[in-house]
C-alpha cells in the first residue's frame, strides 16, 4: 500500500501547512487520513498503519483520531453514498418519507449497501442546507428541494 | 442600511477576483496597512461588532486579550465548521464571496499580529472548499497573500483545514484540537485560547460571518457600522430561515429588525393555510419562541435575552401548527446525543436519556412524569460541563415543555401524536 506519486506530493504540501516537527505532523493526520481515503477507498486498519508511519505516530493513536470523525469510513462505501439528512428542517420537509421511498426503491435499510456495491445509504445530521430540504449528499455533492418521490426517482435515475 | 455582508450576492461570479475587486474588493486592505495593529483591534472595538458564531462576545475584546510579544507564533482560525441545525448563512458566505472571507481574515491576522491563518471548514462542504481554495490561489497571484503583503512589509499565509465530520468541532476549543489532529473534544478553559490555543500559542477563532463584517468596518469606519442596528447590538446580520414559509434563505437585516415583519417580508410569510406555532429563534440550542413572543421580540441580544432566548447562529426555524412537538424535540434531542463527544457525563447520559424519554413518548408510551422527570435531567445538565452542548439540549427542552406542556401531555394521555386524531 503506498500513495500515488501525485499524492506524495500532495502530501509534502500538506505537511508545509504545518510547523515544523511533532506538533504539525500531527496537524497533517485529518487532511492525510482524508487524502488515503480518496486513493484507498476507505480507512482501513493497513490505511492507518501506512498514515501512521509517514507521520511517525503510533498506529493506535490514528485509530483512536479516525474512529471519533463520521466522515471517514470504517468500512467500503458503495459507490454513491447517499447520505439523508433527518434533521428538523429537513424533516418538517418531508426528509423521512424521502429516506423511506429511496429505503424501498434501493430495497436497503439506512446504513446498508446494495449488493452489487452501488449505492449506500446513511442518515446524517443537519447539512448546513436546512432551507431547501429535504437534502441529500451523494458523495461530495449536495442535491437539494427533494420532497416528493419523482424528484428521488429522477436523482437515482441520473446515478444509475 | 447598507448591506454589508450580501453586497454581492446578486452578483453570478462574486467568487471570482475580477468580479470581487469590481465592486471595490479588497480596498480596505491599503486603510489596514496605514493603522497599528492597535488601532484596527480599537476600530473592531468602537464598532461594536459580535460574534456571529453564537455566543455573541465583543470581537475587539477577545483579541485584545491575545498578549503581544509572547514570543510565540499567533493564530487566527477562521471558524467554517457550520453544523448547528438550521443555520446555513456561512455556508452562504463560503460559496458566494469567498474574497471577502479572505480579505477579512487577512484584517483579522494583522490585527492580532498572526502570520499564518486556518480556515476550518466542514468536512462535508467539498463545492465550498473548493471555491474557497481557487479563491485562495487567486488572492496569492495578485500578492494580497504571501510576503510583504501589497508592499507593506507583513506576511501572511492562509490556509483551509477540512473538518472530517462532528458538530463539536465547531466549538472553538474542540476545533483548536481537531486542527491539532486530535479528537475533537472540546478542552477545559482557562486557559483560553487567546492564551494557549493552537500549537499551545495564542488563538482567536473566529465565526465566518464576523470575519466578513471585518472589510466594511476598515474601510467606512466603526462609526459607519455603529451607526446601524441597536445600542447593544450594532451592525446587521445575516439569518437563515427554514420551515413552512414561503422563501426559506438567507437574509441580511439591520439589528433590531422585528422578527414578525422578518418573517412576513423577507421569508414571504407562513405557506398557504398554515398557523404559526413557534419560532426557534437562533439555531436548534436556542430556547424556542411562541406565537405570542414572536409578535414581540426584534433580530437582536437583548431583545432575545428579554424573552430568556438568544440570538445564537441567526438560524430561524420556523413550527407551524401541524408540527408535533414531541417530534420536533426528539429530532433535537437525537442530534445533541449523537453529537455529544462523551467527556462529561451530565452531557454523555443527560442527552441520551432526554432522547429516549422523548421516543418513548413519541411511540405512545410516555408517563405522566416524564415531563417533570425531563425537566429535573435538563437542570442537572446546565451549566455542569466541559462546553455548552448538554446545555444546547436541556435548555431547549426546558422552554419546549413549559411553553407547550398541554401538547406534550396530551400526547401521552391518548398514547399517540394528537395531531394524527382527525
Ligand atoms: C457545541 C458547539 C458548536 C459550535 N459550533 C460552531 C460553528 O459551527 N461555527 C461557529 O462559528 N461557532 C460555533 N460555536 C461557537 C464557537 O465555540 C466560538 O464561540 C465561535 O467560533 C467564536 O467566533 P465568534 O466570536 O466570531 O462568534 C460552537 C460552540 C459550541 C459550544
Ligand atoms: S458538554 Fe458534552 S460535548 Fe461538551 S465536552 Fe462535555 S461531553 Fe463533550
Ligand atoms: S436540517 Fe437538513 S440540512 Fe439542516
Amino acid at each position: 500500500m503506498e500513495f500515488t506519486p501525485e499524492n506524495k506530493k500532495k502530501v509534502s504540501e500538506i505537511l508545509k501547512r504545518y510547523p515544523e516537527g511533532k506538533v504539525g505532523r500531527q496537524a497533517a493526520l485529518l487532511p492525510l487520513l482524508r487524502l488515503a481515503q480518496e486513493q484507498f477507498g476507505f480507512v482501513s486498519e493497513e490505511v492507518m498503519t501506512y498514515v501512521a508511519s509517514i507521520l511517525d505516530i503510533p498506529p493506535a493513536q490514528i485509530y483512536g483520531v479516525a474512529t471519533f470523525y463520521t466522515l471517514f469510513n470504517k468500512k467500503p462505501v458503495g459507490k454513491y453514498h447517499l447520505q439523508v439528512c433527518t434533521n428538523l428542517s429537513c424533516c418538517m420537509e418531508g426528509a423521512e418519507e424521502t429516506l423511506s421511498h429511496l429505503e424501498k426503491r434501493l430495497c436497503i435499510r439506512s446504513g446498508e449497501t446494495t449488493p452489487d456495491g452501488k449505492f449506500t445509504l446513511s442518515e446524517v445530521e443537519c447539512l448546513a442546507a436546512c432551507g431547501s430540504g429535504p437534502v441529500i449528499q451523494v458523495n461530495e455533492e449536495y442535491h437539494e428541494d427533494l420532497k416528493t418521490t419523482e424528484n428521488v426517482d429522477r436523482l437515482l435515475e441520473r446515478l444509475k | 442600511m447598507d448591506l454589508v455582508l450580501t453586497k454581492n450576492f446578486d452578483l453570478p461570479d462574486a467568487f471570482s477576483l475580477p468580479v470581487y475587486e469590481g465592486r471595490g474588493g479588497y480596498s480596505s486592505l491599503k486603510k489596514l496597512f496605514s493603522l497599528k495593529p492597535d488601532e484596527v483591534i480599537e476600530e473592531v472595538k468602537k464598532s461594536g461588532l459580535r460574534g456571529r458564531g453564537g455566543a455573541g462576545f465583543s470581537a475587539g475584546m477577545k483579541w485584545g486579550f491575545i498578549p503581544k510579544n509572547s514570543g510565540k507564533e499567533t493564530y487566527l482560525c477562521v471558524n467554517a465548521d457550520e453544523g448547528e441545525p438550521g443555520t446555513f448563512k456561512d455556508r452562504a458566505l463560503l460559496l458566494k464571496d469567498p474574497h471577502r472571507l479572505i480579505e477579512g481574515t487577512i484584517i483579522g491576522s494583522y490585527a492580532i499580529g498572526c502570520h499564518t491563518a486556518y480556515i476550518y471548514i466542514r468536512g462535508e462542504f467539498f463545492r465550498e472548499y473548493k471555491i474557497l481554495e481557487q479563491a485562495l490561489s487567486e488572492a496569492k497571484a495578485k500578492r494580497y497573500l504571501g510576503e510583504n503583503i501589497l508592499g507593506s512589509g507583513y506576511d501572511l499565509e492562509i490556509y483551509t483545514h477540512r473538518g472530517a465530520g462532528g458538530y463539536i468541532c465547531g466549538e472553538e476549543t474542540a476545533l483548536i484540537e481537531s486542527l491539532e489532529g486530535k479528537r475533537g473534544y472540546p478542552r477545559i478553559k482557562p486557559p483560553f485560547p487567546a492564551i494557549q490555543g493552537l500549537f499551545g500559542c495564542p488563538t482567536a477563532v473566529n465565526n465566518v460571518e464576523t470575519v466578513c463584517a471585518l472589510p466594511y468596518i476598515i474601510e467606512k469606519g466603526a462609526g459607519a457600522y455603529k451607526k446601524m442596528g441597536t445600542e447593544k447590538s450594532s451592525g446587521t446580520k445575516l439569518f437563515s430561515i427554514s420551515g413552512p414559509v414561503n422563501q426559506p434563505g438567507v437574509y441580511e437585516v439591520e439589528m433590531g429588525f422585528p422578527l414578525r415583519k422578518f418573517l412576513q417580508e423577507q421569508a414571504g410569510g407562513l405557506r398557504p393555510g398554515k398557523i404559526l406555532k413557534g419560532v426557534i429563534p437562533g439555531g436548534s440550542s436556542m430556547p424556542i419562541l411562541n406565537a405570542e413572543e414572536v409578535e414581540q421580540v426584534t433580530l437582536d441580544y437583548e431583545s432575545m435575552n428579554k424573552f430568556g432566548t438568544f440570538l445564537g447562529s441567526g438560524g430561524v426555524i420556523v413550527i407551524d401548527e401541524d408540527y408535533c412537538l414531541v417530534k420536533a424535540l426528539r429530532i433535537l434531542a437525537r442530534f445533541y446525543a449523537h453529537e455529544s463527544c462523551g467527556q462529561c457525563s451530565p452531557c454523555r447520559e443527560g442527552t441520551g436519556w432526554v432522547h429516549k424519554i422523548l421516543k418513548r413518548i413519541e411511540e405512545g408510551e410516555g408517563k405522566a412524569s416524564d415531563l417533570d422527570l425531563l425537566l429535573d435531567i435538563s437542570d442537572n445538565m446546565i451549566g455542569q460541563t466541559i462546553c455548552v452542548l448538554a446545555d444546547s439540549i436541556a435548555m431547549p427542552t426546558k422552554a419546549f415543555i413549559t411553553k407547550f406542556r398541554k401538547e406534550f401531555e396530551d400526547h401521552i394521555s391518548l398514547k399517540k401524536c394528537p395531531k394524527t386524531i382527525a
